[in-house]
């Protein structure tokens, strides 16, 4: 279980302070948890001060009630917290076998690298020893992501836009994916989305807007409301 | 040989013992041992020092070591190596030299090697260089490799220098006739206060031949590359030189890739890229529970690979 308590973090640019996250109070001990939001609304900010990239400015963060808040980003992975980047990073050299490899922390067999390349609908033997660098499309480089969080088989996977940047053809194996994934997960998934498909599937979702916490409950509560307002700006709701 | 030499060996030709096929092993600047096969004939030179390689044409399948070992301080030498590569052969050659230096005056080995492809010839030319010792004798390195490559032949040259050479100066020039092609592949890591210049050219003469040259390169610590490559466009030809460095701690590169084209047809690519480890990189394998140092390591042994 993942609890994170009264959670702020600010950044000092050249426009002087800004708050990113206020005052986030957030439990994580469904199967799977979905946050979503508006753009720029403090989303990434937060998965990234779960995987330890960030450190909050203020708040605790407990994962089964050992306080991690200032453990590094190898020692919360050692934990068992896994990231998915939400644009997955290339490597000139490093193969998507070593990638798999080093993810779930041992060598291995071909056989089982590509096992994971097939959860996520790549067919192995064409990828296993391509270089992860700029040859492989961005909805390539998604799957390999999400491959290796699976090879991690971590307590809590996080995940960051997994449908970001993806073409459509890609779209629709990839909710496959994690519908799967929500029927075989051990631990706890926290994904990031702003895909109905996915909402659809989530226990519990997070609306975060504007740096704060703006509804947390289960899919029933909350999906009906975000639906309602689509495609509606606030502004204009107002004037109307 | 004793162990040193024999570890010396394991380094630079990935082999314990005696290599199959034809060698010729030269270890502190005498002959430790040749064979020779029907088709490989190797003849020491009359004129100067350095052997004459000879392989007939249509030889298929073979190889050729021929390892330099040099194990003594204060050992100076410089080798004439001659390459004769018959029509439609195939063979690989497989050089290279260690450094053994534990004393304090500087060893060095300068070779010349020349090849000479005949039509239709292809040829894997690997090449590793490799130092040690505690000494603070240096350990110098200075290969100067020249190409000729008749009609339709194909070369493949991969070096490697990957530890120990305290300072090295490659200069390797190719010319090529109509249809041949060469790939040039370079890895080099340099540590300490190492010193490393490369300067490849390659001269495209007939029409569509083809040249691709590769480095990458990691300079650490307080060390200096200097990568320069010059291809030169001389009819319809297909020519590519990419250079990619990473640079850590106070280490400096400089890059100078320089394509010409003097036809019409010549078809010319150069790219060069010089940078720090990506942090997103590092951060990526971190979070797969690699600590900092370990996550670096991976990153460039697979830059190297």
């Amino acid at each position: 279980m993942l609890e994170l308590q009264n959670v702020s973090y600010r950044v000092s640019d050249t426009d002087g302070e800004r708050e990113i996250l206020h005052d986030v109070s957030l439990t994580i001990e469904e199967r799977f948890v979905a946050i979503t939001g508006p753009n720029g609304g403090g989303k990434s900010t937060l998965a990234k001060i779960i995987a330890g990239i960030y450190q909050p400015t203020e708040g605790r963060i407990l994962l089964d009630g050992v306080d991690i808040t200032h453990a590094s980003i190898t020692e919360r992975a050692k934990l068992g917290i896994s990231y998915a980047f939400q644009q997955p990073v290339r490597f000139k050299g490093l193969t998507v076998r070593d990638l798999i490899s080093l993810a779930a922390g041992r060598d291995l067999s071909m056989n089982e690298a590509c096992a994971y390349l097939s959860e996520v609908g790549l067919c192995a033997r064409d990828y296993i020893n391509r270089e992860v660098n700029a040859s492989l499309s961005g909805g390539e480089l998604k799957r390999i992501e999400i491959a290796m969080i699976i090879a991690r088989g971590t307590k809590l996977s996080v995940f960051d836009e997994p449908e970001a940047g993806i073409d459509l053809w890609s779209f629709g194996s990839l909710i496959t994916v994690f519908e799967k994934l929500h029927e075989t997960v051990n631990g706890s998934i926290l994904i990031i989305s702003h895909q109905e498909r996915i909402l659809n599937i989530a226990d519990k979702i997070v609306v975060i807007a504007g740096g704060v916490l703006q509804a947390v409950g289960s899919r029933e509560e909350i999906l009906p409301g975000l639906l309602g307002q689509s495609g509606a700006c606030p502004v204009l709701k107002q004037k109307m | 040989m004793n162990d040193i030499q024999k570890n010396l060996l394991k380094q630079v030709t990935e082999l314990h013992e005696v290599p199959t096929g034809a060698y010729n092993i030269r270890a502190n600047g005498e002959s430790a041992g040749r064979r020779t096969t029907a088709n490989i004939d190797i003849v020491t030179k009359t004129d100067k020092p350095g052997i004459d390689i000879i392989i007939k044409p249509g030889t298929k399948n073979e190889s050729v070591h021929i390892p330099v070992l040099l194990s003594e301080s204060g050992l100076k030498e410089l080798i004439y190596n001659d390459f004769y590569i018959g029509e439609d052969a195939d063979v690989t050659i497989v050089a290279g030299c260690g450094i053994h230096n534990g004393g304090d005056a500087d060893a060095e080995h300068s070779g010349i090697h020349r090849f000479v492809l005949g039509k239709g010839a292809k040829v894997h030319y690997v090449e590793k260089h490799y130092g040690e010792g505690d000494g603070n004798g240096q350990r110098l390195m200075n290969p100067t490799t020249v190409i000729e490559q008749a009609e339709d032949s194909h070369m493949e040259l991969d070096t490697t220098q990957i530890k120990g050479v305290d300072s090295t100066k490659r200069v390797t020039t190719a010319r090529l006739a109509a249809g041949a092609s060469l790939v040039i592949r370079e890895k080099l890591m340099t540590h300490g206060k190492q010193y490393a210049e490369t300067d490849f050219t390659v001269d495209m003469d007939g029409e569509d031949c083809s040249a691709n040259v590769i480095s990458r390169s990691v300079a650490r610590d307080e060390s200096h590359q200097i990568f320069r490559s010059a291809i030169n466009g001389n009819n319809r030809c297909a020519g590519h030189t990419e250079c990619d460095a990473i640079i850590m701690d106070k280490a400096t590169v400089v890059a100078i890739p320089e394509i010409t084209a003097n036809h019409i047809d010549a078809s010319l690519i150069h790219e060069a890229a010089i940078g720090k480890i990506a942090g997103e990189q590092l951060i990526k394998l971190m979070t797969l529970g690699l600590t900092e140092a370990e996550a670096e390591a991976q990153i460039v042994n697979g830059f190297l690979k």
